[in-house]
């Protein structure tokens, strides 16, 4: 794609503000439409467009292949990790209220920023490492036969 | 007084024979097509109709949609449409489209271990295979082939 | 619509078309998600459908092939099939209450409680984010470890991995470390 120069520059400012957006969809998920799973999935297309317009390689320098299948489990890890929180402070696994005991609705919203954070990274990191995947591979078709 | 009663059937369930419809073509691409990423775009239209439906279930006639204002002063006569089926749904869509890769990584292997992706021309080689295997199988156990 | 671009799905062979109308269909399928009040739906499903789905489909056709054969089997048992089964559903659908209706079986158990409960107990002004997290939070770990297992199968079937410890299949001890620094 090294001739394209309008995709070149539009993806340029793209990229980083649907970085910002998916950032503001996951945290502002408990206000407005979003969460984790779109949050996730936001962030992943912003990689993916920049892997695509500028290939593997730049890409990989960004959001190196190890730390990519790193964040795949970590969000899982955090997830289940915050039910394990919980069950040592003496509450259901994954009951929030053990977060501020004396106002539960506020451990609520911590429970629920921790859990979505953790779906966030886990989709992020999914979807990334499906892309790398294909993406690595030799094509069979040229550009020309498109 | 029929006539109306009538009406409103159909109208209220056109949505379900809708989705029905969306439901059977995509069901037909998977069963009538050979080519396995063709399948697996059948696949997922018969999981997006089938995600259609479960929210058109949800709808509530003048409800909006289930989020209360900032300051949770919630007027009581506002209705909001039924959020389950939402959450179920958008944890089925991203489930999806994992299982969908999963789904496109294995047609990725099989293009390279029988070079098509047409059903018809793996199943010949896959029968073409299983024969050579007897033959194999027979001659080890010293039969006579 | 929706309906057209279906058929035109199963008409067409060039398998690139056939990705490309995918994508439109996922898209209107968000528009209807928004006109029935499930917003957080349609944004997942347009960001997921429209976006990274039609992605993948790509990246598959250029490592495979982009135009179907055409099928050698009459289409006569595949509709047979199709049409028994679209009869007994849409029996089936007759006995379902009507659209919009406020009395219907799947708005009178948990869902109400869920509205009147959740501005006290859990405080967030979207109710989708309230259940997903927490009274569904254990169907949403689920689902987090469903994504997660897809993910792990895609690097296994593809990535390349296991390809690379067969080559050092003799020197077992160098593999293993090679393939801890790396990933």
């Amino acid at each position: 794609m090294r001739h394209h120069l309008i995709l070149r520059v539009v993806t340029k400012l793209l990229a980083g503000t649907i970085v910002l957006f998916a950032l503001y969809v996951q945290f502002h998920g408990d206000y407005s439409p979003g969460g984790g799973f779109q949050a996730g999935v936001i962030m992943a297309v912003a990689f993916i467009l920049y892997g695509i317009v500028f290939g593997l390689p730049k890409v990989q320098q960004v959001l190196p292949p190890w730390f990519v299948h790193k964040m795949v489990a970590l969000g899982v890890l955090i997830y289940a990790g915050t039910g394990i929180v919980s069950l040592l402070l003496g509450y259901a696994y994954l009951d929030y209220g053990a977060f501020s005991p004396h106002h539960p609705s506020h451990g609520q919203h911590w429970g629920i920023l921790a859990v979505e954070l953790g779906v966030g990274i886990t989709v992020t990191g999914v979807m990334v490492t499906i892309y790398y995947a294909f993406a690595a591979r030799p094509a069979r078709l040229s550009d020309e036969e498109w | 007084m029929t006539d109306q009663t009538t009406l409103d059937f159909v109208l209220g369930h056109a949505n379900y024979w809708l989705f029905t419809v969306l439901m059977m073509t995509g069901l037909y691409i998977v069963v009538a097509r050979g080519n396995l990423i063709k399948k697996i775009v059948g696949l997922n239209m018969f999981q997006t109709s089938v995600f259609m439906l479960y929210i058109s279930m949800g709808k509530v006639t003048g409800g909006t949609a289930p989020i209360f204002p900032a300051d949770l002063n919630i007027a009581p006569d506002v209705v909001y449409t039924n959020p389950l089926p939402h959450v179920l749904i958008l944890t089925a869509i991203v489930v999806g489209i994992a299982t969908t890769a999963l789904g496109l990584a294995l047609i990725v292997r099989i293009r390279e271990e029988f070079d098509t992706i047409e059903e018809d021309d793996i199943l010949v080689i896959e029968k073409r295979m299983a024969a050579e295997d007897d033959r194999l199988h027979g001659e080890a156990m010293g039969g006579r082939v | 619509m929706l309906v057209v671009t279906a058929l035109a799905i199963v008409r067409l062979r060039n398998l690139f078309a056939v990705t490309m109308l995918a994508g439109v269909f996922s898209l209107l399928s968000a528009l209807l998600f928004v006109v029935l009040d499930a917003v957080d739906v349609a944004f997942t499903e347009a960001a997921v459908g429209a976006g990274i789905s039609t992605v993948l489909v790509l990246g598959t056709l250029a490592l495979t092939s982009r135009v179907e054969k055409p099928s050698s089997h009459t289409p006569v048992l595949p509709l047979f099939v199709v049409t028994v089964t679209g009869a007994a559903l849409l029996y089936g659908t007759l006995d379902m209450p009507s659209f919009g209706d406020a009395n219907a079986p799947a708005m009178t158990h948990v869902a109400p409680d869920y509205l009147k409960r959740s501005p006290e107990e859990i405080g967030v002004p979207n109710v989708v984010t309230a259940i997903l997290a927490s009274y569904r939070g254990y169907d949403t770990l689920g689902e987090t470890a469903v994504v997660f297992t897809a993910g792990i199968g895609v690097l296994l079937l593809i990535s390349g991995l296991r390809r690379r410890r067969e080559d050092e299949d003799e020197e077992t001890e160098d593999g293993k470390n090679d393939e801890g620094g790396v990933y």
